[in-house]
């Protein structure tokens, strides 16, 4: 009996649950920062982009060779890639998406579920499906709160996600090309008569969004690995953490990351490791039949 | 019955394949296409009539395939009745979520959302829940007699298949011709409008999710006793979500053929891909396939079936002009 109890207790006693809830904060950053990206392009081309995940591979990748080939430390690599994935993506969206889906939603959906599918085999043609990590030399540093220890890269990476949100936040609100994202996103046809270039708008958010995959991509990959479908892991959690957000709500992605980043923890602590991930999903379809619009976004 | 015509044409072109001597090789790719196609169908009816796209359908391939695995494996259960039984789950299941959503009013992304999450949980559940063999997965034995639904020749089961696809192909163009297609019609085109008139939007999209979900379970239940196993990833796994929605947007979406014809074109593609790279280079034909599937999209942004019959009126157009010049 004594046994049992003392196998029991463990689990209910509060630090570990303190522990849990810390973990799942800082593993809920790392989710919000992929969202970021998704809830900027679903939010405005109203699309689901399946090659979210694949992008956040091949900047895992680049980021992987911008330090072991180049030494450029991950976090000054960010610098670099989230301009050159600005650009992908813009590209991406003007000279492919764009004109291949003939303004068409499915057809927009199919052109990113392939361009999913080349990309990751792609890499896996290039890289073969070898796992890679990186080692800073700072990765095991960090600070230890008794109850848990907090690794100094997620750390970093916590942070840094509110930097980017603020960023992406004064983008939005602060500049032309941000109040003709909200635009077309509210109303796409009359932001069309008063002038707005929508094509370009769309090329702008889907680079955009990309940029967020390719910092998203440097924060991870101090603390994580890199393989060809390394990217997937994250895109289901975060379409459930756009939707709970709200669809575009950059504070709905920040908060809904964090939330959903403590739901997988806590599930995993009560349920077991494997059970982990039902928690978001159970979550995500209660979202969607009480509340589709999520807990920022206006209701429809 | 006129309008089943060109179904049993091609039900019996099709037939006579393994007549012809062709080698196992190409009887299996014909199979797995005939299988991918039938999942097709299923989604077709849902996504092509009733304009609802689902990323999930393998909620119902992956029920269809447990059930008749597990009904065989854990419960002595004749391997026909679960293979019946498989189906009724998959309708099951399409009635559950279903239920949950359209009585919500989910729509478009959101509906597309919630059916790739319903497809996850049942994933990872399955992953960990002992009736299904958890993470080892089901084996069912060898044992190649008709009583157990299981045969001796590949030629016997392209043609069980054939007949799944074919039943398949009878329905969709049954519901197409009936008061119920119609309404569906009208669903996809203006739900609203359609409600407006007195179509009970719900009860319609309701019953093609059931009947969207009994096809595409036949496919997971034919997928069992072809491989003899199952495991989550292989029933419940994206890969057959997929699949389902590729082809028929691929071929022609909301058309009676177009899932038959996707599934060739898109299986083909990937063999086709793989001869070329020789198996040598892994991505390589993947690469291939992707880039092709993204043309097809680009060049007939109405499937094949849609493409062809604009070819068709463009050929058709000089010929008539030449005609009235006569005149």
């Amino acid at each position: 009996v004594a046994l049992s109890s003392n196998s029991v207790e463990p689990v209910l006693s509060p630090s570990l649950l303190i522990a849990a809830i810390v973990n799942g904060l800082l593993t809920g950053a790392v989710y919000a920062l992929v969202a970021l990206g998704l809830t900027l392009i679903y939010g405005v081309l109203h699309v689901i982009n399946f090659a979210h995940g694949t992008l956040l591979t091949a900047a895992m990748f680049a980021a992987y060779f911008a330090y072991r080939a180049l030494g450029i430390d991950p976090y000054l690599a960010a610098f670099l890639l989230a301009p050159t994935f600005f650009a992908i993506g813009y590209a991406l969206q003007r000279f492919v998406i764009g004109p291949a889906s003939h303004g068409e939603d499915r057809n927009m959906l199919l052109v990113t579920l392939g361009l999913a599918v080349i990309i990751e085999n792609a890499l896996l043609f290039a890289f073969r499906a070898d796992t890679r990590t990186i080692d800073l030399p700072y990765a095991f540093s960090g600070i230890d709160l008794e109850f848990a220890f907090l690794p100094l890269p997620r750390l970093i990476g916590f942070g840094a996600v509110f930097v980017v949100a603020a960023a992406l936040w004064l983008i939005m609100t602060a500049t032309d090309t941000g109040r003709a994202i909200r635009a077309v996103a509210k109303e796409k046809l009359g932001a069309e008569l008063a002038g707005i270039d929508v094509a370009h708008i769309y090329a702008m958010t889907f680079g955009l969004g990309t940029a967020c995959v390719a910092i998203a991509a440097c924060l991870l990959i101090p603390s994580y690995y890199v393989n060809p479908s390394a990217g997937n892991a994250f895109v289901l959690v975060a379409f459930t953490i756009v939707v709970l957000g709200g669809m575009g709500s950059i504070p709905g992605a920040l908060v809904g990351g964090l939330v959903i980043g403590v739901v997988e923890s806590l599930t995993s602590l009560f349920f077991g490791e494997s059970l982990g991930q039902i928690g978001i999903f159970v979550l995500f379809i209660i979202m969607l039949l009480v509340r589709p619009s999520g807990l920022f976004g206006a209701r429809a | 019955m006129k309008g089943l015509a060109p179904v049993v044409i091609v039900i019996i072109v099709m037939a006579t394949v393994p007549l012809l001597g062709v080698s196992n090789v190409t009887l299996n790719f014909l199979i797995v296409a005939l299988m991918t196609a039938l999942a097709g169908q299923g989604w077709n009816v849902l996504g092509g009539y009733g304009g609802q796209y689902s990323f999930g359908h393998a909620a119902f391939f992956g029920t269809g395939a447990y059930v008749t695995a597990v009904l065989q494996v854990r419960y002595s259960v004749n391997a026909w009745l679960a293979f019946c039984l498989g189906i009724a789950g998959g309708a099951l299941v399409g009635a559950i979520v279903g239920g949950m959503t359209f009585r919500s009013g989910l729509r478009g992304s959101y509906f597309a959302l919630v059916t790739l999450a319903f497809a996850e949980v049942l994933r990872i559940s399955a992953s960990v829940a002992p009736i299904t063999g958890a993470g080892v997965g089901t084996l069912v034995k060898l044992d190649l007699h008709v009583a157990a639904l299981q045969f001796q020749t590949r030629a016997a089961f392209y043609w069980m298949i054939l007949a799944l696809v074919a039943i398949a192909l009878i329905v969709t163009r049954l519901i197409e011709r009936s008061r119920f297609g119609v309404w569906l019609i009208a669903v996809r085109e203006n739900e609203d409008a359609a409600t407006a008139l007195g179509v009970n939007a719900t009860a319609i999209k309701l019953t093609a999710m059931v009947i969207s979900g009994a096809i595409t379970a036949a496919a997971g239940c034919f997928y069992v006793q072809y491989f003899l196993f199952i495991d989550a990833g292989l029933a419940y796994g994206s890969w057959i979500s997929i699949e389902a929605l590729l082809t028929p947007i691929v071929g022609g979406v909301g058309t009676v053929f177009g899932p038959l014809l996707g599934a060739l074109v898109v299986r083909g593609l990937g063999e086709g891909a793989q001869m070329v790279t020789g198996g040598e280079a892994p991505g390589l034909d993947l690469v291939v396939y992707g880039c092709v599937l993204v043309l097809i999209i680009w060049f007939t942004p109405r499937g094949l079936i849609g493409g062809l019959a604009q070819l068709r009126g463009r050929l058709m157009r000089p010929v008539s002009i030449a005609k009235a010049g006569h005149g």
